[in-house]
Order: C-alpha cells, then structure tokens, then sequence
C-alpha cells in the first residue's frame, strides 16, 4: 500500500516529479560523464599504446610512467638498443603536448615505427614525405574538420595533412622525428624508446637484461604500461574524481532537500489526512522517504541515459581529445550516491512532515 | 436514549483548552463535562468559537486537553502522549470532515484501502459486511473513481466508508453536511442515521445547523467553550 500511495504521488504532480528527477539526474550525469571521460581518455591511450606493437618502452633516467611529454633522452639509445639480443626492432618518439588541450604531436621515424606497429592505415592520402606534412588519426580529422590536403596550425606552426589514417597507434598527430625534435629544441632528443622482441614472452628476461645494463633507465613491459593506466594510478585524476563526486553529493542533497520540502508543503493537508487515520511517525516518514528514493532511483536512471547523451555530445564534437567511455560499474556507485543524497535531503522534510500539528495540517490550504 | 455514566464510550470532566496565540491565551474550553452511551447519535451544536470543534479534536485525539479528562472507548485520552492519541485515531476513531478530505491522488477504493492498512486489517479486499455498508452508502459503483470524478455528496459517502471501514468504536463527524447542497445534505444525514439504526454505530456529530443535528438523538449546546 505505501508502494501505491508513493507511486500515485509521483504519477498526481507529474511536472514537479520530472523537474526532480532531472535535478537529480545532473549529479549523476556529471559524475558519469566525469568519470566516463577519464575511463574512456585511459582506455584510448591503452588502445593507442597496445597499436605501437611493441613489448618494451625505455624512458629517460628520471621519467615517471605515465608522462611523456618532452625528450630528455639520447636518440643514439635507438641504435644502441636495437642491437641489444631479441630486439628486432626500435624506434624513439618524441612527444609533445598540445597547450590547451589533451592532445599531443608525436614525432616518428615512419620507417622505423612501421617495423614495429605495421604501416598506416590510410583512410585518406598517404604517408609523411616533407619536412612540414602532418598525418592525422580519423577521431582528430573528424575533430577539427580537417581533410587530407588541408592546413592546420599545432604548435604555432602550419602544417601541411598528407594522410588520415586509421586510429588507435600511439597518438593522434604525427610528424617527422627531426622536424619535431628542431620544433621542440631537442635535437637529437627521444622522450621514450619502443622495442619489439624475436619473442613476447621473453620480455621479462630482456627487461632484466637491459635493467642491468643501462642502469637508471626505467623500462617496462607494455602490459605494464597498459596496466598502469588506471583512474587509482594518476592522482591527480583521483583527486578530480572524489570532488566531482562531492559535488555531485552537495548538489544532489540541495535538490532533493529542496524537491521534498515542496513536496511536503504541496501535501500538507494530505500528511493531516493520513495523520487523522492514524499514521504513525514511522508510516509518514516512510512515505516520504520512500518518494525520495523513487526520485532517486528516477533521477539515477535518467542521469544514466543522459550519460550516453553526453557520450554521443563528446564524440560529435571532440572525438579525439575527450573520448568518454561507458562505465556500467559506476553506475551503481552514481545511483548509490543520488540515492544517499536522496534519502539524507528528504530527512528534514520527512520530521517536518512527522511533526505537523494534524489540526493544522488539516486546515492548510 | 440515557446517558448511563457506567456504559459511557466517551467521558469527558472538566475538560479545558488552552490555546496561546501569541501572548494572548485563548481559552477554547472552559470545563466540559460530557457523557455518551455507546450506540448513542449526539448532535453538538453551537456558533462559531463556542469551543465544538476544539471538544471534537480532544475528544478523536487530534490535540490532547490543557486540563481535565476524557476518556475515549476506555482509553484516558487525557493520560497517553502522541503516540497513544495515534493508537486511538488509528483503532477506535474515525472522522467525516466538512471538506471530505480524500486523499486526491487515490481512487475512493484505495483512499479505503489506505485506511484498512494504516489500521493493520486486510486492505486487499473488503469483506461482506463492509460491502453491505458500500451497498447502504451508494458508492460501489463509483469505488474506482477519484474525488475529482464524484460530486460532493459521493465524496463525502466515500469519507463515510473510509471511516467505518475500519470498525471504528465512535465515528466523528465535523459539519459533514457543511459542503453539501440540501439533497446531498439529506442523503449523507440519512445515511449516518441509518448507520447508527442498523449498526448502532455511535456517533458524535458537530454542526452548527440545528436541522442537521435534529438527526441525533440528543443535541448538546455549546457556547463559550462550556456545554450550555
């Protein structure tokens, strides 16, 4: 029966029900789309990274896993290491972030990187040739609208879009090593090293061979890295995440407070009815809560949906620098979140709707 | 009908409100003594602020009394707290209001139910006697409707079934015809009287129409929060 008398309460104020449920849906669109961002820019850099084809990343003396930006480190290494026993094939990039954005320029001999990753796929033109061409990946030319042949000015500089290629190898511009390498002020500079071995499986061997060798110089395997790219690894973005959920728990407390409030004022006289029957305290806050976590639960979904709205919005505008992923198994973490908002915003409403005078209760009109 | 103290469902002595408006206290009653058999139908009737309404409250458990006592199908309304005035509402009680006060969003049938399971009784289905009430009432036809869909009269004969359903030892009525065209009016005192024949329901009926109250056995008089 409560069941029923909370469901014909939503269904009776139907506009005030769906401006509820979308005021708590934002918090959890936000939080969603937050974290679905973060997923989904971890989940195309492990893709990007599992494209290189290597086994092996050597990183300069000093560098931490997961920053690449920059070439503080020898590109005579390259050979060096590609002469090392059951590495088949090396290549040093040089990576370059965009300012402004997530992006960055990455900076590849094609020859040496085709032995390890396999030519481009090319969706449009062909491969790097001069000193000013640019290849693009299809999620950066859908992006800035850009078509092999065009211009487009990176790094304070106009360069000339040879080829589209497929994406998912490393990055998402590339340009020749030395251009960059000169761009940059880093001749003769690589910001970390591929290798790719005669067999997989020895990576561990190698790593430990190499480590001896060149000591100080972190190397990893790449499932190592791939692995490495997880929210609870970067702290910063830990850190972005717990406020963002702060907010959202702020905000869905401050709707939903606000929503059930109305709500308790609108059915003032209604509270005096159930009280004249003989509601307990316990039957009237029930019902109360009860209705707050119908909102939440109808809030939480939609913030669901809405979620792939914002999927939808991120991959039409900014398919390459703001991928956002689906996570299902934050969903529940987002509902747990609106839901608790919920329950804790409708408390103060649910004593007021406990304490009302019956007779006065009656009388309100 | 006598008013047999021993056999009395409602017994009130001395009973006094006083309500603080402000810095002004209002004295709503000012020692009501008042005694109702079982089975009795009692008509009180009185202008506006003579304290009936006040006495209707204390006596259903809507609002304990200042001072003195009342006691309500054996139970000292005066001596239990909040709690115990909910107990009382939700097992002995019932009311019939002026503005019907059914519960919009529900249809006459649930606003029933919702009464049953407030009281802790079956809600599912309603059992033969009370369908004879429903029956008596008028209002089978019309148990799936909302108030909005019934007219006056329907929606007060509906708040009618809502407050037997429950078997209430005292039924309350606050100016149940207040609302009501003359018809209507006739219908829903027809039916109360009927109620209290062949139910032997009692009744306690406030009004402030002295042909209404004609409906009762007895008619007490308030005035200035005393019983004249």
């Amino acid at each position: 029966m409560i069941l029923k008398l909370v469901w014909e309460n939503v269904r009776f104020r139907p506009v005030r029900t769906l401006l509820s449920m979308l005021l708590i849906a934002v918090p959890v669109t936000l939080i969603l789309t937050l974290i679905g961002l973060s997923r989904g820019f971890l989940e195309d850099s492990t893709k990007r990274a599992e494209g290189v084809g290597a086994d092996i990343i050597f990183r300069p003396s000093g560098s931490s896993l997961l920053s690449f930006s920059g070439a503080p480190m020898s590109d005579r290494f390259v050979d060096q290491l590609a002469k090392e026993p059951h590495v088949v094939a090396a290549t040093g990039v040089v990576m370059q972030a965009l300012g402004g954005t997530f992006d960055s320029v990455t900076g590849i001999d094609p020859t040496q990187f085709a032995r390890l990753s396999g030519p481009f796929t090319f969706f449009e033109g062909h491969g790097l040739e001069k000193p000013d061409d640019m290849l693009i990946d299809q999620y950066y030319a859908d992006q800035r609208h850009v078509h092999a042949g065009q211009d487009l000015n990176v790094l304070n500089r106009k360069w000339h879009v040879v080829g589209i290629v497929e994406p998912g190898k490393l990055a998402h511009l590339f340009v020749a090593l030395p251009v960059l390498q000169n761009l940059v002020g880093a001749t003769g500079k690589v910001s970390a090293i591929y290798l790719k071995l005669d067999n997989p499986a020895d990576t561990q061997m190698v790593i430990d061979q190499l480590k001896a060798k060149y000591e100080g110089y972190p190397m990893y395997s790449m499932k190592d890295l791939e692995a490495s790219y997880s929210v609870t690894n970067v702290p910063l973005l830990n850190g972005f995440i717990h406020a963002v959920m702060g907010i959202g728990i702020v905000i869905g407390f401050a709707v939903v407070s606000l929503s059930m409030y109305m709500a308790v004022l609108q059915r003032t006289r209604e509270i005096g009815i159930l009280k004249s029957l003989g509601a307990s305290k316990s039957f009237v806050m029930g019902i109360v809560l009860a209705e707050a976590f119908a909102l939440g639960l109808g809030g939480t979904i939609a913030g669901i949906v809405f979620s792939f709205g914002t999927r939808a919005l991120m991959h039409a505008l900014m398919p390459a620098s703001l991928p956002q992923a689906i996570v299902p198994e934050w969903w529940w973490i987002a509902g747990a979140i609106a839901m608790g908002a919920a329950l804790l915003g409708a408390l103060y409403p649910g004593m007021m709707a406990v304490r009302q005078d019956p007779i006065e209760a009656l009388a309100y009109e | 009908m006598n008013s047999a103290a021993g056999d009395s469902i409602i017994r009130a002595r001395g009973l006094r409100k006083v309500y603080q408006t402000g810095k002004v206290q209002v004295e709503a009653l000012r020692g009501v003594d008042l005694d109702v058999p079982r089975g009795e139908f009692l008509s009180v009737v009185g202008p506006s602020g003579s304290g009936k309404s006040t006495l209707f409250h204390i006596i259903g458990g809507l609002t304990p009394p200042s001072s003195g006592e009342v006691i309500v199908a054996n139970r000292n309304v005066s001596a239990v707290g909040d709690n115990g005035r909910t107990e009382l509402r939700r097992k002995y009680v019932s009311f019939v209001f002026q503005k019907f006060n059914l519960l919009p969003n529900l249809t006459a049938r649930d606003n029933i139910r919702t009464a049953l399971y407030i009281a802790g009784l079956p809600a599912d289905r309603f059992d033969p006697a009370f369908v004879t009430i429903l029956d008596l009432l008028g209002i089978s036809a019309r148990l799936d409707h909302k108030p909005s869909e019934m007219s006056g009269g329907e929606q007060q004969r509906v708040a009618i079934a809502r407050a037997l359903a429950t078997r209430p030892a005292i039924l309350l009525a606050d100016e149940p015809t207040g609302n009501l065209d003359s018809s209507n009016s006739l219908a829903v005192l027809n039916v109360l009287g009927d109620l209290n024949k062949k139910l032997h329901q009692t009744i306690l009926m406030i009004t402030h129409n002295t042909e209404a109250a004609a409906f009762g056995h007895r008619i007490v008089h308030m005035r200035d929060g005393c019983i004249a």
